[in-house]
């Protein structure tokens, strides 16, 4: 007999998120297209209450969080951090779930609210270590991201929109979807070559989005390569001769 | 089994009835936008896959184009004012007492001293339409918010090579190697740089980043320069001299398409020193290397000299254009030690960056298999390119010096032969255009007449100021006179400030559209709200009449006698035209509409069609019938049929009877229906020969005629040595019939350089560096849009406050507190703002995000929004003048060539502030339009 609290032990599909942190410029596009398609899409709006008022407080799906990082030598760098469920496969907001509302589901690996089910206790929000399910304010049922599970099999769109809002909108092109159980999918491939991580992975939570790190910066204080030194010679001949021996080169 | 079952879920859920595709107008990038409908109302927005601006993908901004489009803030109906003026006091009107009271007063203006009227449009996306109404009505005061956004950039690029970036061109991305990004925060534009940057970054490009700030794109540069604000001009000098001392610039680019060896009179004293050499049909002459002959140049492709000194047949001595650059390059002041402090760069890094591009530019040339042929009929078998290229906006522009260093920046990309070639910058449809195939301004007024030609246009000499006699401003902003001889897009941000002062006359009538000039649209924003409550002896406002128009309850609306009710983007008819700022790419011309994907719900009015509505209240030509009747029904009637020239209206796509023509034919009654039916746009691709090179490339030369961009081919060189600022000059020293006054001489002569150059802003004179240490200065966020972003429910979550951010060495220095409060002084005056600490920042400037502070009761905000209490302008520290220099004189805080306004000029310092809250804490306005609710559950109806 299953739990309804239970995780499925394995999962046909592995459906998630690939974040590129070396390209996203931390612009929200990603944010907002996830808010305008759930509040109309599955379970409850993403209510903002307040909405004009002192204290706007709305639910949201996905956050970007911008983390100012210095390093000892050379200059502070910024990174932008887009955050939201990355659909782990032990995922302790399930577990932790009394009513059974939070579930995996066992084809794609997708977690979800039952929403009918949700008592809005918060406990699921408490266990996850990553702080990506947020009660709605207005609705009192916890809210997360669903991975367009109203999107990604729908027939009513066309094919080629049948993926995450957040992904089909990324400016950047920052963010792929995927099914990361597959080796030979694109998501996994890329994950393969640029040395994409878990987040946290001391939690145990084995995050099934993943991330790819940013590429090295130039610091800003490199000495010039060396097959480019010859231009720094300086000028001889003062400057018609310069000029003679620039127009010889043509 | 369980003994709860869990409900199935349905994987295919309704989404929408319909998808209706029109334009975005969530910000100035004109995005393609599907909008699916449901039940009558906007279910979702997404961006529209076959669109050449956005290909599908869709900003911040646009994605909560729902909240903006049922705003709580959306004016209901026309307004006339019952309070005093800037307290919010209104009573609702009918169209007809709106439009009755327009025209009785803006008649008798027009039948006695059009000039009266001062007509200003902000973010305007219809200038060639409103240009037109200007034009008819008669008044020489005409222009849009270019004056204040980047008139440096698109003056400078015109002036120097025929077009600029964003409107008038993109890099490379397919193509370019190594991308240079300068004083570009996270916006304009903004899709397609994302895409451009993602696309670089897929291939392995190098992204280097120009910024004083590291956020947004510069965050994810591979390199970042934190350069000092006001520097960038001292910066791209030193890499010329770099490129020029290493012999590291692309020699026959540089004689096939620049005027670098037009031969440049020497005759010190001659009323033409310094101006080009021409024979008896005004073409410029070279020396011709092969015949040892001074001839004219267009024969001459490769063998002109780039140096020496020749005798012209009057026996006067004339040398290349490219001898002057080199000399004036190659000086010690530009070389990378002596910028190194003040630009804040470390030479060697200057050294390096010369050379990456130039082993980017020459080493790893690229080549295109592509023959095509150039104006002088010589056949080349392949496109060669030099795969770097340019991107920059307002930070570079922003500045008293912008104009130069927007020039130095062109001067740069066509140093190293990027310009139009395979991988560098390339130009957009209708650019390239050389600066003498637009018009000049026009400004002469004459009672019930229309002015003889458009408002604006490019002087190319000092007889085409709009000066009176006595050497006076025609225009009110004073555009075209000496204070701006080339302030080709106006000075928007001079119209309130010159009125208020009777300099150079009073005006009668302000009548503004889409522009936020009483709050973050103005400079010294405190003072510009006071010069409009401001009253003569008499009582009467010194402004006598102010007309607004808005979709939204702005701070702007306060201050209107009469408002008019625009619509929503989603409400309305409008034509992103060829004739205006248009959304071509560089394969391909391209427009758009927008529709009304939504009927208004409100009485309110799409602001093209009041202007029509009064123009016939007006019988202003063009617009009314013989018998007094309107000409067009509404501004979808005149986009459908109105013609600039025969066969060329506002769209350029489905014309002809049947809709087959492109560019040029009959007005086609079908035409907005063929852009819907075609998803809101149309693009016509330039064929692969006319792809680079097109300001000399004869294929492309003829695909503009045909499209009906000009009239003949009119290829032409980049203006490297820009004549039209010599001749400047030459006034300022005494030369010519119209000189500039006494005043204004050295101003002149120091900024009119005819080669590109950089000199410190106005704010680094007179002790403002020692008084005021720091730079201040705003970045616009990727998520808001100016004013509009602080109504929406959903952006205002994201930047509901905004505090300044300090960099590390200062705070450590004066002692000041994380998330603490500090007093920011200027020249002109202080404000108490709340700050936070960063590193990722030039360690000289103080920064923070643009144009979130509002208001009390506007936007239909709360009292106590966060936006009225931490959210602070930074335009209260910075005023429209210089400050007072003892000779009774109005300084404009401008750009002396082209008046851009000079906003981050700012200098500042900081002080530790004891209390708390906002300084200046201004007054509330009513809200004519009430509060938004508490509680927002949009799509409430729809979900499960």
């Amino acid at each position: 007999m299953d739990l309804v609290t239970a995780l499925p032990e394995t999962t046909a599909r592995k459906l998630g998120l690939v974040i590129d942190l070396d390209i996203c410029v931390g612009c929200h596009a990603c944010v907002v297209n996830c808010k305008e398609w759930n509040t109309s899409g599955y379970g409850a709006p993403l209510a903002d209450e307040d909405a004009y008022g002192d204290q706007p407080v709305g639910a949201w799906l996905n956050r970007i969080h911008t983390y100012e990082v210095k390093p000892d030598k050379g200059l502070a760098q910024i990174v932008h951090f887009p955050k939201s469920c990355l659909h782990c496969e032990d995922a302790p907001c399930v577990t932790v779930c009394p009513t059974g509302a939070s579930f995996k589901r066992a084809e794609d690996g997708i977690v979800l609210v039952e929403e009918d089910w949700c008592i809005g206790c918060g406990l699921c929000a408490w266990a996850c270590p990553y702080g990506a399910r947020e009660m709605d304010p207005v609705e009192q049922v916890m809210k997360k991201c669903t991975l367009c599970v109203d999107r990604i099999y729908n027939e009513n769109l066309p094919e080629v929109d049948r993926e995450p809002a957040c992904v089909a909108t990324c400016p950047a092109r920052a963010r792929h979807f995927g099914d990361l159980a597959d080796p030979e999918s694109d998501v996994s491939k890329m994950v393969a070559e640029r040395g994409g991580f878990d987040l946290m992975p001391e939690q145990g939570t084995k995050p099934v989005n993943q991330y790819l790190p940013p590429r090295p910066k130039t610091t800003g204080f490199d000495e010039p390569p060396a097959d480019l030194v010859s231009l720094a010679e300086p000028a001889a001949g003062g400057f018609l001769g310069w000029l003679d021996r620039v127009l010889e080169k043509v | 089994m369980t003994i709860f079952q869990r409900k199935p879920l349905d994987p295919s859920p309704y989404v929408s009835d319909e998808v209706r595709k029109t334009t975005c107008y969530m910000c100035a990038c004109r995005c393609g936008i599907d909008v699916h409908m449901r039940d009558g109302k906007v279910r979702y927005i997404q961006g529209n896959r076959d669109h050449p601006v956005n290909r599908g993908v869709l900003c911040a901004k646009g994605s909560a184009g729902i909240m903006q489009h049922y705003s709580p803030a959306r004016l209901r109906a026309p307004l006339k004012r019952v309070g005093p003026r800037g307290s919010g006091q209104f009573e609702e009107i009918s169209w007809e007492e709106a439009l009755t009271t327009a025209a009785s007063w803006l008649k008798p203006i027009r039948d006695t001293d059009p000039a009266k009227l001062a007509f200003f449009t902000g973010r305007d996306q219809s200038q060639s339409f409103t240009g037109w109404w200007a034009q008819q009505f008669g008044t020489p005061n005409y222009a849009a918010h270019g004056g204040f956004c980047s008139v440096n950039m698109a003056a400078a690029g015109i002036y120097t090579m025929g077009g600029a970036f964003w409107e008038f061109g993109q890099p490379d991305w397919e193509r370019s190697k190594m991308f240079m990004i300068f004083g570009v925060a996270e916006d304009h534009d903004s899709n397609p740089i994302k895409l451009g940057l993602s696309r670089l970054k897929e291939r392995g490009a190098k992204i280097v980043g120009v910024n004083p700030v590291r956020t947004g794109y510069n965050a994810i540069a591979d390199e970042w320069i934190g350069i000092t604000p006001g520097t960038d001009g001292l910066f791209i000098l030193s890499l010329v001299h770099e490129l020029i001392r290493s012999g590291k610039v692309d020699v026959d680019y540089l004689r096939r398409y620049t005027n670098a060896a037009h031969l440049v009179i020497k005759d010190k004293g001659a009323p033409d020193d310094g101006l080009v050499a021409r024979d008896e049909t005004g073409e410029a002459l070279v020396f011709d290397e092969k015949s040892g002959t001074v001839t004219g140049w267009k024969k001459i492709a490769t063998t002109a000299a780039l140096k020496g000194e020749f005798r012209l047949a009057d026996g006067r001595i004339a040398v290349p254009g490219f001898q002057l650059m080199a000399q004036k390059y190659l000086d010690d002041a530009y070389a990378p030690d002596t910028v190194a402090t003040r630009t804040g760069i470390p030479a060697a890094t200057i050294r390096r960056l010369a050379a990456e591009l130039a082993h980017t530019a020459f080493e790893e040339e690229i080549t295109i298999d592509q023959p095509w042929t150039d104006w002088r009929g010589e056949r080349h078998e392949k496109m060669i390119g030099r795969p770097v290229s340019f991107h920059a906006m307002r930070g570079i522009s922003a500045h008293s010096n912008g104009f130069q260093t927007c020039r130095s920046l062109h001067l740069l990309q066509i140093l190293l032969g990027s310009v139009e070639c395979p991988g560098g910058f390339r130009f957009k449809p209708p650019y390239p255009k050389h600066f003498t195939h637009h018009p000049t301004p026009h400004g002469m007024a004459i009672p019930s007449s229309p002015l003889g030609g458009p408002h604006l246009g490019y002087p190319r000499g000092p007889e085409d100021l709009l000066v009176d006699p006595k050497g006076d401003p025609v225009r009110i902003d004073k555009a075209f006179s000496w204070e701006a001889p080339l302030s080709v897009h106006g000075l928007m941000h001079m119209v309130i400030s010159n009125a208020v002062a009777g300099d150079p006359y009073e005006i009668d009538t302000l009548f503004l559209y889409m522009a936020n000039m009483a709050w973050n649209s103005s400079m010294n924003t405190r003072g510009v709200m006071e010069m409009l409550e401001a009253k003569k002896e008499n009582g009467d406002y010194k402004i006598p009449r102010i007309i607004y128009s808005d979709a939204y309850s702005s701070e702007m609306v306060a201050y209107a006698d009469l408002v008019l009710p625009d619509t929503t983007y989603l409400e309305r008819h409008d034509c992103i035209s060829l004739l205006d700022r248009p959304i071509c790419e560089a394969d391909a011309a391209a427009d758009a509409i927008r529709w009304p994907v939504v009927e208004p719900d409100r009485d309110v009015r799409g602001f093209q069609t009041v202007l029509l509505q009064l123009g016939v209240k007006l019988g202003l030509p063009g617009m009314t019938a013989e018998d007094g009747s309107a000409i067009y029904k509404d501004y979808a009637d005149y986009i459908t049929r109105h013609e600039r020239k025969p066969g060329v209206g506002p769209l350029a796509g489905f014309r002809g009877e049947n809709g087959e023509k492109s560019g040029r034919g009959a007005p086609n009654p079908e035409q907005i229906q063929r852009y819907i039916d075609n998803g809101g746009f149309w693009v016509n691709h330039i064929p692969d020969e006319a792809l680079y090179f097109k300001m000399a490339n004869a294929a492309y030369q003829d695909w503009a005629v045909g499209m009906g961009l000009f009239d003949k081919p009119q290829p032409y060189v980049f203006d490297l040595y820009q004549e039209v600022l010599r001749k400047f000059q030459l006034a300022a020293e005494g030369h010519g019939k119209r000189q500039p006054p006494d005043h204004l001489r050295e101003q002149v002569k120091t900024a009119f350089d005819p080669l590109p150059t950089w000199y410190p802003t106005s704010a680094e004179t007179g002790g403002g560096r020692e008084r005021f240490p720091l730079h201040a200065i705003t970045q616009r966020p990727a998520a808001m849009y100016h004013s509009w972003g602080s109504q929406n429910a959903w952006l205002r979550q994201i930047h509901g406050e905004n505090p300044l951010y300090v960099p590390g060495e200062v705070m450590d220095a004066l002692n000041l507190t994380e998330g603490g409060w500090a007093w920011v002084i200027s020249e002109h005056g202080r404000i108490r703002v709340p700050i936070r600490r960063t590193d990722a920042v030039n360690a000289r400037t103080l920064w923070t995000w643009n144009a979130i502070g509002k208001r009390k009761g506007a936007w239909a905000l709360s009292e106590n929004a966060p936006e009225a209490r931490k959210g602070f302008l930074l335009n209260h520290l910075i005023n429209e003048l210089l400050p007072p220099k003892g000779d009774g004189l109005r300084w404009s805080n401008s750009d002396p060539v082209t008046g851009q306004a000079a906003w981050y000029d700012l200098r500042v310092r900081i002080e530790p502030a004891e209390e708390t809250g906002l300084v200046p804490a201004v007054a509330g306005q009513v809200s004519p339009v009430g509060r938004g609710p508490k509680t927002v559950r949009y799509g409430k109806e729809w979900t499960s």
